[in-house]
């Protein structure tokens, strides 16, 4: 069994339902992140693991103990919140302390641990300041702090990184990620920001309308969405209306597309075949059968990576290509020939 | 032309204040025939029942700011956090005493709580200081809940509660550890408006027949000359003294958060 069991959760609001039916199995020490557009009920489902809402129907179980019933003082969880959160009037050691003082540790033992975690953040030095003494980027490390330092069960994260600047943000992403690698907590960490959930995860929970439409990788979700509203919200899609011809093949603006799975469609019936921009190659490549022709529309140099916006077959697309400096790009209204592959395209039907 | 107009306006209100209050320091200085002198300050501070009546008034005072900090601080934090809908209402209870006259609330509690009742708390001296306690801190309640509720616009209640309940801790932890201590100088301030308003009331100390400041007062200002100014501006003292110690605490408070 999981360490962290989520069975038909729903919460509703009134008359408005904002979490349905939300199942997830979270491995003991697995780093989760609940990954959706503003209103789809990340938060509400974190607060109700937290103990903050109370769930309509559904159980939560951690380490096999069913905690729908605790109070959140109760659920051994340690959170962070996208406001800071730190106590004011405390120092940031006495912060850091007061889940270990509230839960009773002797004195010796609480410092001890205080040290250890300040020294875990980063900031041996600052125990103590105040909290309005200290930048946003070191007052959130202060918050990861406070919560890992009664050891608790399971580290909730909501938004902890999107009140601070980009290059923090960063930086502090993959910082919270190696801390809880080292601690082997496990932890669910809510975003609306795709490349950080993509970036730091172990598993992804796209949610969509209150429901987790899919549950996967990275990788996975990135390469194998099972949803057109995971396609869509995950990267960059371009998504073309082709006719089936037989049970592998496709046909696209008079090409045939080989796909490598089979199709179940009906032959003639119409479908939507997807491909990330960096599947498209720019000009004729081995592996890359199916050639259409296309106008540039706009180039943007991004440094390592060259976004050509084009018009092929009708639909506007998206084609990543990496920067060779012996290769100039093309320019907008220029012409030029673009290879695909079935290998590297999936279906949409939902 | 404006800035003058300003200016002796200015002026005309100084006056307005300043006047009477010039004259009644002045006539206290006068009780020897001829010279200034501080007799009259003297023989209030030789008069044991000033002591008396003072000491009396401060502990009800102290005891007022208790009462009124517990039962102030968790209402105005409760109401934030849980009831935010019930504010208006709220709000509108606490300043009722501000239109409700001493009198009419210190007639009620006689009636209610006289010897004949129930509950006869006026029969005994420590049962009608309670009452008096309770009066006092039905006449603070406009400034304290008002002063505490500022406070705590300053903190996110909210976010703080939570952070706080999953580290374990329960709501009187929570109250004590940190609402309080963030609201405190809001809390200071509301408690020295309280120790002012105390130390002059008369009404409910006079109807309830207790040996107060404010009767103390009253009584001096009706059979002596010169120490009832006197004791006027002693007790003028006491109130400016506790403004400046309000704005005290809460430049202090700016500072510490400055200094960073
Ligand atoms: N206490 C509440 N009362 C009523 N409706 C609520 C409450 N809390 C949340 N909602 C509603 O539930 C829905 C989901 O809210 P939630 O905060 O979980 O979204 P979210 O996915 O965290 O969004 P965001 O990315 O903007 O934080 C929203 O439509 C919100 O208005
Ligand atoms: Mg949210």
């Amino acid at each position: 069994m999981s360490f962290l069991n989520i069975s038909h959760l729903e919460k509703s609001f009134g008359s408005l339902r904002v979490v349905k039916d939300f199942n997830l199995d979270v491995e003991q020490g697995e780093f989760i992140s609940l990954l959706g557009p503003s209103g789809c009920g990340k938060t509400t489902v974190l607060r109700m693991v937290a103990g903050f809402e109370t769930p309509t129907t559904g159980r939560i179980l951690i380490d096999g103990q069913d905690v729908t019933g605790f109070k959140p003082n109760a659920r051994k969880i340690g959170m962070m919140f996208q406001a800071y959160a730190l106590f004011p009037n405390l120092t940031v050691a006495d912060n850091v302390a007061f889940g270990l003082k509230v839960n009773g540790v002797p004195r010796a033992e609480r410092e001890a641990r205080v040290t250890e975690m300040l020294k875990l953040i980063g900031l041996p030095e600052l125990g103590q300041r105040f909290p309005f003494q200290l930048s946003g980027g070191q007052q959130q490390r202060v918050a990861l702090a406070r919560a890992l330092a009664p050891s608790p069960r399971v580290l909730l994260l909501d938004e902890p990184l999107s009140a601070l600047d980009a290059k923090v943000r960063v930086s502090l992403r993959n910082e919270i990620r190696e801390i809880q690698r080292d601690l082997g907590i496990t932890t669910i960490f809510v975003t609306h920001d795709q490349e950080e959930a993509m970036s730091i995860s172990d598993r992804i929970v796209v949610m969509n309308a209150g429901i987790a439409d899919q549950v996967g990788s990275p990788f996975q979700i990135y390469n194998r969405p099972t949803t057109r509203f995971v396609a869509n919200f995950v990267g960059t899609l371009n998504s073309f209306e082709v006719t089936v011809v037989n049970s592998t093949t496709l046909e696209m603006d008079g090409q045939m597309v080989t796909m490598a799975e089979p199709v179940t469609a009906e032959p003639g019936s119409r479908i939507t075949m997807a491909m990330r921009p960096e599947a498209l190659r720019l000009g004729r490549a081995d592996g890359f059968e199916t050639v259409l022709p296309a106008v540039v529309e706009e180039v943007h140099f991004l440094g390592s990576v060259i976004r050509v916006s084009a018009r092929m077959a009708g639909t506007a697309i998206a084609l990543d290509t990496f920067n060779r400096p012996d290769m100039p790009p093309p320019s907008p209204g220029q012409t030029i020939e673009i290879g695909l592959s079935g290998k590297h395209a999936f279906l949409l039907d939902r | 032309m404006t800035r003058l107009f300003a200016w002796l306006a200015l002026l005309a209100g100084c006056i307005y204040f300043a006047l009477p209050l010039i004259g009644m320091t002045e006539f206290s200085l006068k009780m020897r025939r001829g010279v200034y002198s501080l007799d009259a300050y003297r023989k209030v501070f030789e008069d044991p029942s000033f002591w008396a009546t003072f000491g009396y008034s401060l502990t009800l005072a102290a005891a007022t700011i208790v009462v009124g900090v517990l039962l102030v601080v968790p209402t105005a934090y409760w109401v934030r956090l849980k009831l935010p809908q019930a504010r208006p209402y709220i709000e509108f209870v606490t300043l009722l005493p501000l239109v409700i006259p001493a009198i009419v609330v210190v007639f009620g509690y006689i009636r209610l709580y006289n010897t004949s009742s129930i509950l006869p708390l006026t029969g005994s001296a420590i049962g009608t200081d309670f009452l008096l306690t309770m009066g006092y801190t039905t006449l603070a309640l406009p400034y304290m809940y008002r002063s505490v509720d500022t406070g705590l616009r300053t903190i996110d209640v909210a976010t703080l509660t939570e952070a706080a309940q999953s580290l374990g801790a329960g709501w009187v932890t929570i109250l004590a550890k940190i609402i309080l201590p963030n609201v405190m100088v809001a809390v200071l301030s509301g408690a020295f408006l309280t120790l002012a308003i105390v130390m002059g009331e008369f009404t409910m100390a006079a109807l309830l027949n207790r040996p107060a400041f404010g009767p103390y007062m009253q009584l001096l200002g009706a059979n002596r000359a010169y120490e009832p100014p006197a004791l006027a501006v002693i007790a003028f003292a006491i109130t400016w003294g506790c403004m400046g110690l309000i704005q005290l605490v809460t430049r202090l408070a700016k500072h510490e958060r400055a200094k960073a």
